[in-house]
């Protein structure tokens, strides 16, 4: 399979308010860099990331999507994190049926104090995904880029 | 149609640098709705706000966006801004462009394509944005203390202090806790029960502080401001009010043989009984394990000598329901069960007691008057091995993984009462680190090994043999000299590991605060909020939250009283209004949202609907109570309707973003 | 400090010698303390410092009778008597440094000879 080197692949990344989206703001505060094709959207808990965003984002084409919460135990909401962690797991299942590689989904575990490992993990997932090359399998035609 | 205007924040440099702020404001113009989109050097600045303000009521402006730092730091800024231009709060989205694109980014044009995108996104969800009212609650001014031990009476009496009423909840007949069973304080060795009993008697006679004593809690209903709480009084088979104390009953009960439990079971008390003679309420119970009366209905001693007719056989369990504003936990702290440490044979010998019991051994009020003898023969000891960390700093299921945090202190401050009292007993104690960390601590502890002459031996005492003659076998390492020690000991005590109450996992499930693995209640935040538990209105004081010693308990009990204060003094609370709904017209009732929602903020509602075919039908629909809602969503995405939605992070608006990101 | 037998020492015990917190139960516990020249925590100290050539030279190896008072009583789960049997090991392994090589097995392959006395020598005697 060819790689296209040009290939920038679009990355939705979920945040969760309580830890995760300060992670994300602490790599900001140590300028950690990671690349700019991952894009935040900040809900209060991962559990409120609806697996059908995640389908959306696929269809709209995005070409990797990214939840990231707190570690199992520190949930704000006390349990929302351990909802993802299943939902999540199901999602997968839907997904090989749907034939989408099931590395273009993520689910991650950072802190508030993790700026560092949030950088690395959008990193790796921006270069995996990039691997993967595009999403085409669910992307809508009719939302193609021009 | 919306008209929506843009902010574009330079932060000085912070942003402008790698970021083509200009252009991120041009690009921001040209998308739909956008009215007016400009740039500014500091948004969060007073002119920078002014801009704000100026522009919302010049263009009407129905939404605000500023691409400026996170939302964590100058949300509220921006909504305090829009709230005084006339604009709903809620109505302005922050896009962040510097701690998640300028600061991480280097390359000018990219930086910018994300910056514009990001802004995209704040555009496409403020354009679903509704108006939000934070909604007020009332606060009943009343507290709930649950636990009677220093903490839980210190709590209530600075709350009563500050003229509001609480009610101290205790499991035991009395209150006290743990302190009063204690002999003398560390480090300045003054009497526990001469600081502690004062504060037991204030509280009973404070006119604002009501003692549920013999109770427990049985629910917790409500949210922070309006908590309905039942409280189990247990049957003591004595009517409070009648019984003036006197003691006549326990003279006579011929039950004598129960273990008693405030002396650690050193001695026996009767079946009928008042824990001690400073108990607070000074009333009795009967013990229904032993009574011979309530057991066999053979007896009736005790009814026959109380001349205040106070017995009352047939009493029954009360359950009371109350309301409070707030609730302040002081469950503490007990002393782990020793049983799977055999190697310690505190089961096999008498003579090798905890430090609890030693306390007991030691206090004028014990069962030997205050004379320390050896529980077995009632002989004076005169070689006494301190063992340090049982069950502490344990990898294992045995013990516990923490610190106790208390137990050098006091091992030094038994070492040195007994060198004192009784100079021709050797005391040995066994470390692997004294830790003293607090003020006058480190002086105390050296004070018994340089003034008192205490043996500390670093190392740990491997295994403790009763042996025929009665004496005490101790095996155990010194690391300094490298060696292996035999001391022929008289007694033994060890400094056992300090656990959470057992009561306080069930409740911390009713009240849904969270819990670490050891039991131990988490605060809100471990550096800036230490005694708030997550759950809003629920307050932390003393051991329940971490092992502690006396003055920090009565440190954190006091705080957690000014926390409750603050609460009280408000006639209402603001909520936060980001919480879920639901579409009742969707909504089929299924009951998938109850059964997620961690704070028990969802109920289910028979309401009646107009039907399309103009009949009228009774459905089952689910209602958010607001107060208790704190907004996370989980509910949102368990329903399978789709009826559960959440304020200010809708579906419609979360979809909105992710179109514009990946457009 | 020999590093490859440290970690030949940490593989064979599976013991985590870091988690110790020096208290020195299993030394205070140790029936044959008096009879060995290093002791239960001096095992894992100097196990965890790399110093183990010290360890396998010392008469201590033969004296830890495997008990396991060590084991049961160690409040951090540290293992130190497979600490001991570990060092005894390598001890055993090194005898007679490469004293047979694979090139000498098939020689001795034999039928009545059961596999795995061969390759239980080969681990004794090879390096």
């Amino acid at each position: 399979m060819q790689v296209n080197n040009n290939f920038e692949p679009v990355i939705v990344a979920f945040c969760c308010n309580w830890c995760s989206y300060a992670g994300a703001d602490l790599s900001g505060t140590n300028r950690l860099n990671y690349p700019t094709n991952v894009k935040i959207i900040r809900v209060p808990c991962s559990c409120r990331v609806n697996p059908m965003f995640i389908l959306r984002a696929f269809q709209k084409g995005a070409d990797g999507v990214i939840i990231c919460g707190c570690h199992p135990g520190d949930c704000h909401y006390t349990s929302g994190n351990y909802y993802t962690r299943r939902r999540i797991t199901l999602l997968y299942s839907m997904l090989d049926f749907l034939g989408i590689e099931r590395n273009r989904t993520r689910l991650e575990w950072v802190s508030a104090a993790e700026g560092a490992k949030f950088a690395a993990t959008m990193q790796q997932f921006t270069e995996d995904v990039r691997k993967l090359g595009p999403n085409r399998r669910l992307e809508d035609l009719r939302c193609r880029k021009q | 149609m919306q008209r929506i205007g843009v902010f574009v924040c330079h932060c000085g440099t912070n942003i402008a640098a790698t970021v083509d702020v200009k252009a991120v404001a041009e690009a921001l113009s040209h998308e739909p709705g956008v009215v007016i989109s400009q740039d500014y050097q500091y948004m969060c600045s007073e002119s920078g706000q002014n801009l704000v303000k100026d522009a919302i009521k010049e263009h009407k402006l129905s939404g605000v966006v500023i691409c400026s730092c996170s939302p964590r730091m100058h949300e509220n800024t921006f909504r305090k801004a829009a709230a005084s231009a006339g604009l709903n709060p809620y109505l302005v989205e922050i896009a962040n462009i510097r701690e998640q694109c300028s600061w991480i980014h280097k390359d000018i044009a990219t930086a910018t394509d994300k910056a514009i995108i990001l802004g995209k996104a704040a555009v496409a969800k403020v354009h679903l944005n509704a108006p939000l009212t934070a909604g007020e609650s009332p606060v009943v001014k009343r507290a709930l203390v649950i636990g009677g031990g220093i903490a839980g009476i210190q709590t209530a009496l600075d709350i009563a202090d500050a003229g509001f009423d609480v009610d101290i909840v205790e499991k035991k007949p009395t209150i006290g806790g743990k302190m009063a069973q204690i002999d003398k304080t560390f480090p300045t060795l003054d009497c526990s029960a001469c600081i502690l009993t004062p504060k037991m008697v204030e509280a009973s006679q404070n006119e604002h502080i009501t003692i549920h004593s013999y109770s427990e809690v049985s629910d917790v209903k409500g949210f922070i401001g309006n908590f309905t709480v039942t409280i189990k009084k247990k049957a003591r088979y004595v009517d409070e009010v009648k019984c003036t104390g006197c003691g006549a009953c326990m003279e006579k009960c011929p039950m004598k043989k129960v273990p008693n439990e405030f002396n650690e079971g050193l001695n026996n008390r009767t079946a009928i009984y008042i824990p001690f003679a400073q108990a607070v309420p000074k009333v009795a119970a009967i013990d229904p394990n032993y009574c011979l009366m309530l057991k066999n209905g053979k007896c009736g001693v005790c009814s026959k000598v109380c001349t205040a007719g106070a017995i009352d056989y047939k009493q029954q369990d009360k359950f009371i329901e109350q309301k409070y504003g707030a609730i302040v936990v002081a469950t503490g702290y007990n002393v782990i069960n020793l049983d799977k440490y055999d190697e310690f044979a505190y089961n096999q010998c008498p003579d090798v007691v905890t430090s609890l019991e030693l306390e007991r051994l030691m206090n004028a009020a014990g069962p030997n008057g205050g004379t320390l003898l050896r529980p077995s023969d009632k002989t004076h000891p005169h070689t006494i091995v301190f063992v340090q960390c049982v069950g502490s700093r344990c990898d294992d299921e045995k013990g516990k993984p923490y610190c106790s945090k208390i137990c050098c202190m006091y091992t030094a401050k038994h070492a040195m009462l007994i060198r004192e009292k009784y100079p021709d007993t050797e005391v040995y104690v066994f470390y692997i680190d004294v830790r003293t960390p607090g003020k006058n601590f480190d002086e105390f502890y050296r004070r018994a090994v340089e003034q008192y002459n205490v043996h500390y031996i670093k190392g740990m005492v491997g295994k403790v043999t009763p042996k025929a003659d009665g004496k005490i076998d101790v095996q155990a390492s010194d690391l300094l000299a490298n060696e292996q020690l035999h001391i022929n000991a008289d007694m033994v005590v060890l400094a056992a590991a300090i656990e959470p109450d057992k009561s306080a996992r069930p409740l911390a499930t009713m009240l849904t605060t969270q819990m670490d693995t050891n039991d131990f209640f988490t605060e809100a935040h471990p550096k800036l909020r230490p005694v708030e538990s997550a759950t809003a209105g629920i307050f932390l004081s003393g051991a329940c939250q971490g092992p502690k010693d006396i003055p920090e308990t009565v440190a954190q009990a006091s705080a957690a009283a000014a926390k409750a204060i603050g609460l009280l003094v408000k006639n209402s609370i603001t909520c936060n209004p980001c919480v879920a709904h639901s579409d009742e017209l969707l909504c089929n009732g299924c009951s998938s949202c109850e059964k997620v929602c961690p704070y028990g903020a969802i109920t289910y509602q028979d309401k009646e609907f107009r039907m399309p075919d103009r009949t009228t039908a009774i459905r089952r629909v689910a209602s958010v109570n607001p107060a208790v809602c704190q907004g996370c969503g989980a509910c949102t995405v368990a329903c399978p309707s789709g009826a559960m939605d959440l304020n200010g992070f809708s579906n419609s608006q979360i979809m909105a973003e992710v179109d514009a990101i990946c457009k | 400090m020999n590093k490859n037998l440290k970690e030949q020492v940490l593989r064979s015990s599976g013991v985590n010698v870091l988690k110790c917190m020096r208290c020195g139960k299993c030394s205070g516990t140790c029936p044959s303390y008096d009879e060995m020249e290093y002791h239960p925590h001096q095992f894992v100290y100097m196990v965890e410092k790399g110093d183990i050539e010290t360890l396998m030279k010392s008469d201590s190896i033969y004296k830890c009778l495997t008990c396991f008072a060590c084991v049961e009583r160690c409040p951090r789960g540290v293992e130190p008597a497979k600490v001991v049997e570990a060092v005894r090991l390598a001890t055993v392994r090194q005898q007679g440094n490469n004293h047979l090589s694979p090139v000498q097995i098939p020689d001795m392959l034999d039928d009545d000879l059961p596999q795995q006395a061969i390759v239980t020598a080969f681990r004794k005697y090879a390096k």
